[in-house]
């Protein structure tokens, strides 16, 4: 697919990625890696939830079209959720736009969910780090940039029809 | 509180913190104190050394009232150390503490990232998106829950045990449960005490009886915490009390039904003991178990096993006590707040195939030591070894499942202390010559390094390395029928081969084999090694991340008695300091329903793990009971119709959070994004 606007090829270009954790884990793991200094990639911005269950598609959806090239979302293991099964219920619904992020065209490694207890600061690390690289080598995703695009060739598209009835009209 | 300033347009202040070096460091703070200036709505941006400092807080307060600010922005660490307290200074300053926002720029920027300009950057983004998502915040009030007076302690050895008195000297009502027949744990096992040497029982016997005999102590040994729900303030505990088979109530610990057995000597394994010797299927852990109650192991008796046992111990109890038809009880108890101290377990040294542990006799593991040379143990403090000799070498390695990559990475903490304790009680009962094998000696307490330079004088021997091998393959006339520990004295550089009677492996601390389960029933968090996690390992050390549980002793990491006991009274002190305030504040991030969008389709109600939301049929509506709500948010995301919404975590916080975390440029993309929320 051709893109005028996207910022091409890798020089300069870094993945942003936004990171959806859970308050009791994976947020508290990536405390963790903090205080343990493990260094990890830039790339990934935080945006702390309570739950993994209270991720709203739109949000990843939301995420994407405003320019993310990656969306991690990060929650307690299985049986570990601080609300009893809220991470069952973020897995079901990842799993449902995982499916239809394939059809939309955006790679599945784009979008990840991983399980992150509060004492895996360094799965914080590991999991940044690869899905970064991941996500670098699939290059970027620059919606808004086709969006802007696709406005554009409808724009283009309406000015014709509306040369053309004008031309008719005449 | 003014309710005023939040229907204003956002007049922004921002702060960005150094924190020393930590955040400066890294992070060019003063950009993004001008780059933050620079954003819509921030009026006042600012620098500062220490934000969580007094003066910190104080530019605030003063800001606020100067400016006439109504939305604070604070970037430095981690929210979940110092929102808290931004949110009293912007309170202070007259706002409503939640038209505030914090930005993680340490734990998750400055600590994580090598790279300043990526620092930099990362930083920008995060405080572009706090700048946004804060104009969307609201006024909120606090909810109040009260907080139920009594206590839950599990485990009672000597933390459980002094968190449980200190309580009920306060006058609070404490119920201890205990999974063993008795409370002590592994400090009853303990013949002495580093480093004054006073003996672990004498210390401790008053305490456990002081537990028994308490007014406000309902003690539940032989007990399980089987179901754990509520929340602070308000936690329903249900305990399994399993059969002892015999009444609580009508024992009175004569002993007498062991005597009169069928079984004229033991044929089991005494747990107590560390199966040094046997019990009797009818038995009581030790003379000054508490409670005194006997009790009857179902596996062995054969009462159990075949019915046709004379019953012997039933005819001489004359308070008809022996019940053979008990059964398990489930008990259910309300208390506010909960103390674990669950303890450790030992390592077990057959994971060091090497030392010969289980595979010759003499090596013993240094609880099985404690046990040998007490005056009450198996052999009445005769330091026999198990082929019936007295030794007179003895090799003492230490580390034995500590600071060893194959094992477990930690200190234990405690090892060192008692290896010594244990060459001077060793050298005391047997006038043995005593090796220590150690890495470091880590003799940091009070009085703990002078009780090493007396050993030091006592003709004990160290050498310095860990032990490669202990075999009993002799390579010289003097190795003939004794144990050969091989080691590098590191000191001088030579391989040695120490030939010795007896081996005592000090065994490291490790989590409890079920820590996991316990934790998941009490919904805190385990760290990496498996010992409980507190909230925050200097500020908040018995405090978990589940409030109004709290944790003390070895189950939060290997430590010793001074110690334990030290964290069991700041864990009684914390559940005091909850109680005493009569209520908790909890955080308002409770989900509502906006009637008006609400369709009634009832999405929501089988989401809630809580049972909080429930449909009011004659309006057709969905109904959040807010008491049961714990706001996690689930049933916002649940909803078709967006009609449930979250205080602190609403919708267009979050999106405005995820739009200024992507803006790269302020003018790219305003307004509505292609699946922009229905607002």
């Amino acid at each position: 697919m051709a893109s005028t606007g996207m910022k091409q090829g890798t020089n300069g270009w870094e993945p942003r990625i936004v990171a959806f954790f859970c308050n009791w884990c994976t947020y508290t793991a990536a405390d963790l890696a903090g205080v343990s200094r493990l260094r990890h990639a830039p790339n990934a911005r935080v945006i702390r939830v309570m739950c993994s269950g209270r991720l709203d598609p739109q949000f990843v959806l939301d995420a994407f079209a405003r320019g993310a090239d990656g969306v991690l979302v990060g929650g307690c293991h299985p049986g570990d959720c601080h609300y009893m099964e809220g991470n069952y219920k973020a897995l079901r619904r990842v799993r449902l736009l995982q499916r239809m992020m394939k059809d939309m065209g955006i790679h599945e490694d784009r979008f990840r969910l991983e399980w992150i207890s509060a004492s895996e600061g360094e799965k914080v690390k590991t999991t940044i780090n690869t899905m970064t690289e991941r996500v670098r080598a699939l290059g970027p995703l620059g919606l808004p940039e086709r969006f802007a695009e696709w406005d554009e060739e409808m724009d283009g598209l309406a000015h014709a029809i509306a040369a053309q009835e004008e031309a008719v009209h005449a | 509180m003014p309710e005023t300033n939040g229907h204003d347009a956002p007049r922004v202040g921002f702060y960005v913190c150094h924190c020393g070096h930590n955040i400066a460091g890294i992070v060019d703070v003063a950009e993004v104190a001008r780059f933050a200036g620079t954003l819509p709505n921030v009026i006042v941006a600012r620098d500062y050394k220490y934000m969580c400092s007094d003066p910190g807080q104080e530019l605030i307060i003063t800001d606020i009232r100067e400016h006439r600010l109504n939305r604070i922005v604070v970037a430095s660490c981690s929210p979940l150390l110092h929102e808290h307290t931004f949110r009293v200074a912007t309170e202070k300053g007259g706002l409503n503490p939640f038209y505030f926002q914090m930005v993680n720029i340490r734990e998750d920027v400055s600590w994580v990232t090598e790279n300043h300009d990526a620092a930099t950057h990362k930083a920008l983004d995060l405080v572009r998106a706090a700048v946004r998502r804060v104009a969307h915040h609201r006024s909120l009030a606090t909810k109040h829950v009260r907080i139920h007076p009594d206590v839950l302690v599990v485990g009672a050895g000597i933390s459980g045990i002094h968190a449980a008195l200190t309580l009920a000297n306060a006058g609070k009502k404490v119920t201890l449960v205990e999974r063993e027949p008795t409370i002590g744990g592994h400090m009853a096992m303990f013949d002495k005490t580093f480093p004054t040497l006073d003996c672990a029982a004498c210390i401790l016997t008053p305490k456990m009886s002081a537990v028994k005999n308490h007014p406000n102590i309902t003690l539940w040994s032989y007990s399980e915490v089987s179901e754990v729900s509520g929340y602070v303030g308000s936690y329903t505990v249900k305990v399994k009390r399993k059969p002892r088979f015999v009444s609580e109530e009508l024992c009175v610990g004569c002993m007498e039904c062991i005597d009169a057995c069928v079984y004229k000597e033991g044929k089991t394994p005494d747990e107590f003991n560390q199966g040094l010797s046997k019990r009797k299927p009818v038995y009581i852990p030790f003379p000054q178990a508490t409670p005194q109650v006997v009790l009857i192991d179902p596996d062995t008796c054969i009462e159990f096993k075949s019915g046709r046992c004379k019953k012997t111990c039933v005819e001489k109890c004359d308070r008809n006590a022996i019940d053979f038809k008990q059964k398990e009880e489930i008990k259910e108890i309300q208390v506010g707040t909960i103390i674990l101290a669950t303890g450790f377990k030992t390592f077990d040294p057959k994971r060091i195939p090497y030392y010969g542990y289980g595979k010759y006799p003499n090596v013993y593991s240094s609880l099985e030591v404690e046990r040998l040379v007490n005056a009450s143990g198996p052999t009445g403090g005769d330091l026999v070894l198990r082929d019936g000799r007295h030794p007179k070498t003895v090799g003492i390695i230490h580390c034995v499942g500590s600071r060893d990559r194959n094992t477990n990475r930690w200190c234990s903490r405690t090892c060192c202390m008692y290896s010594l304790k244990l060459a001077h009680l060793l050298k005391e009962h047997s006038e043995a010559e005593v090796y220590n094998f150690y890495i470091d000696i880590r003799a940091a307490g009070k009085a703990y390094e002078e009780f090493y330079d007396k050993l030091l004088e006592e003709n004990i021997h160290f050498i310095r390395g860990r032990v490669a091998e202990v075999t009993d393959w002799s390579a010289r006339p003097e190795e003939e029928g004794k144990m050969i520990i091989r080691v590098e004295d590191t000191l001088i550089g030579v391989v040695r081969r120490v030939p010795v009677d007896m081996v005592v492996l000090a065994v490291g601390m490790e989590p409890q084999a079920d820590s996991q389960d316990v934790r998941r029933m009490f919904n805190i968090s385990c760290s990496t090694e498996g010992f409980f996690l507190e909230r925050h390992p200097k500020l908040a050390p018995v405090d978990t991340f589940t409030d109004g549980i709290f944790i003390a002793g070895a189950c939060q990491g290997p430590k010793d008695i001074p110690d334990s006991v030290a964290q069991a009274g700041a864990a009684a002190a914390q559940a005091l300091s909850l109680i005493d305030a009569g209520e908790v504040e909890l955080e308002p991030n409770t989900a509502y329903v906006v009637e008006e969008s609400c369709s009634g389709c009832k999405s929501c109600l089988n989401i809630c793990p809580y049972t909080a939301i429930t449909r009011d049929e004659t309006r057709q509506k969905a109904f959040i009971n807010e008491a049961l709500c714990k706001g996690c948010g689930t049933c916002v995301a649940t909803c078709p119709s967006g009609a449930i919404r979250q205080n602190l975590f609403e919708d267009e916080q979050i999106f405005s959070e995820i739009e200024g975390l992507l803006q790269e440029k302020e003018s790219v993309l305003t307004g509505g994004g292609a699946w922009r929320a229905p607002a």
